[in-house]
């Protein structure tokens, strides 16, 4: 059960030119490469070390991320919306996973 | 020349870390002035311009609520100065952010400044800085 | 020095009285608000009855008053795939017998711990969950604690938010009852401490640098920003055991069952908040 499943909320509808809040939130445990296990070993690195968001194929806006950012990674950030289309939302798993997660919304 | 003991201690502790350093270790995290320097290719970045939202006392260092705003900004480089590495993330802004801000959580292992860097619309870079305190929890459980 | 001491000591005590929180600030989640304070039964020990959310900082209350803000909710998601995704030799998923979740499990953690009939005990909820899994899908039963387990149980409990906790303490629940109240007031460990010596005796007041609550599990499974998981109830009672130097008992034990159904009936009265966040 643990698979990754990105959580995004985003109005359905908007008017042309409206600015709107998007949340996003995917489960992960950004192992951060600081901590050892029982035994003394460094547990590896793994995170996300990628977010990014695109609406109709131009960026909204995209985050490099470094361990210091928390499990289970949250942003919050501001989208113009020009007209109806589709938001692309990526994150990007040091392992070289990419999870997407597509919404639309409409103009009205 | 006479030591006091406040100095032989802090000398006894530098001699300590220093050979608490294997030879060969993983490249060491860049430090505070290195990251921003390489964030604004060098340039010395002005007071303000970008603010910081953040709790006053963090509850948890290991969930803490942050948010960074920067009209008219390219870019928002987060630094958190009392981490084992101070870059926590960077937020780039495209033609379509509705505004230049963003909020995340973020890990921060001691009470420490948070700092954010901002691309400015002139091409210049400002900064601001918060302290957060953190607690250390109750019993543990 | 002692002075210094004794008027530390003090200013603690003084702090007892409040809970940290901003005082009158009402929990409201998607527009239901929760019952954080009530009057406690006369059998309490104490005179009301304050939710954990009541003790926590402004910036970790809010994230529990938006379905989205609150990361336990990812959990809940994955429990919904689950829901309805067969599992084991029979093929069945929960959804095969029990239909929508939110309509079948309606009302189902409020009263958790329940007596089973059949089984002649107390089943706490993920009992009955791992014997649907075992006896009716022929599946491989979950860890108590386990992501699965939690995620279940914190889908389950989301359709329960909102109602008062309601379990019981009279008939085949009293001798329950009674060892969980023994256990709450059994001094453990090498720190010899009983549950009542922070959570009844101190709550409101500092311990180190956090804020003791009443102990109270309405919110339970609990998203912990420490740990960036979901907790469940009889973790959270092995932690704290463990961290007065004492040897635990087993989650799922009839020990830490009795003692469920005791911390339980000290919140009747309280909203069924979980899956909740705290620190």
């Amino acid at each position: 059960m643990s698979s990754i499943k990105p959580r995004v909320k985003v109005p359905k509808s908007a008017s042309a030119g409206e600015v709107i809040t998007i949340k996003t939130l995917i489960n992960h445990q950004m192992e951060s490469g600081q901590r050892k296990d029982s035994s003394g070993n460094v547990i590896p690195r793994k995170i996300i070390n990628r977010f990014a968001c695109t609406f109709n194929g131009q960026e909204v806006i995209s985050v490099d991320i470094d361990p210091a950012v928390s499990a289970n990674p949250y942003f919050e950030f501001q989208a113009k919306i020009p007209e109806a289309g589709e938001f692309v939302f990526t994150w990007v798993d040091d392992d070289g996973t990419v999870y997407e997660e597509r919404k639309e919304i409409a103009i009205g | 020349m006479q030591l006091t003991r406040r100095d032989a201690l802090m000398m006894g502790a530098g001699a300590v870390a220093a050979t608490l350093i294997p030879a060969g270790a993983p490249r060491a995290a860049p430090t505070l002035d290195e990251a921003i320097a390489a964030f604004t290719g060098g340039a010395t970045p002005g007071e303000g311009g970008v603010t910081i939202t953040a709790p006053e006392i963090a509850e948890n260092g290991n969930t803490v609520p942050i948010e960074v705003d920067a009209p008219g900004a390219s870019s928002i480089m987060l630094l958190a100065d009392g981490n084992p590495n101070p870059a926590v993330c960077t937020f780039h802004f495209g033609p379509l952010a509705g505004a230049q801000m963003a909020a995340t959580r973020i890990r921060l292992a001691r009470t420490q400044n948070v700092l954010a860097v901002a691309r400015l619309a002139d091409g210049s870079y400002g900064i601001a800085r918060r302290e957060v305190k953190v607690t250390i929890g109750g019993c543990g459980g | 020095m002692r002075t210094l001491i004794a008027a530390c000591a003090s200013a603690a005590l003084c702090l007892g009285a409040g809970t940290g929180a901003a005082e009158g600030q009402k929990l409201v989640i998607e527009g239901q608000e929760m019952v954080t304070r009530a009057p406690a039964p006369d059998w309490h020990p104490l005179t009301e009855v304050i939710s954990g959310w009541e003790f926590r900082d402004p910036a970790t209350q809010a994230l529990q008053m938006d379905d989205f803000e609150n990361p336990a909710m990812i959990f809940v998601d994955q429990a919904r795939e689950m829901w309805s995704t067969p599992d084991g030799a029979a093929g069945k998923s929960c959804e095969s017998c029990h239909g929508a979740v939110e309509d079948s499990m309606k009302g189902v953690r409020a009263v958790m711990p329940k007596f089973n009939e059949e089984a002649g005990t107390l089943w706490s909820l993920e009992d009955y969950i791992n014997n649907c899994r075992t006896a009716r899908m022929q599946a491989e039963p979950w860890k108590w604690s386990g992501s699965e387990m939690t995620a279940m149980t914190a889908l389950i409990t989301l359709q329960s938010r909102g109602m008062p906790v309601a379990v019981r303490i009279d008939g085949p629940y009293q001798s329950w009852w009674e060892k969980g109240r023994e256990i709450y007031y059994t001094r453990y460990g090498q720190l010899e401490l009983a549950c009542a010596n922070c959570h009844e005796d101190h709550y409101g007041q500092m311990i180190r640098a956090d804020r003791l609550s009443q102990g109270q599990i309405n919110g339970f499974p609990t998203y912990r920003l420490k740990n960036a998981k979901l907790n469940s109830i009889h973790n959270r009672f092995y932690g704290c055991i463990r961290d007065t130097r004492g040897v635990p008992f087993a989650e799922g034990s009839d020990e830490f069952k009795a003692l469920e159904l005791y911390v339980a009936s000290r919140g009747l009265g309280l909203s069924i908040e979980g899956p909740a966040v705290r620190n």
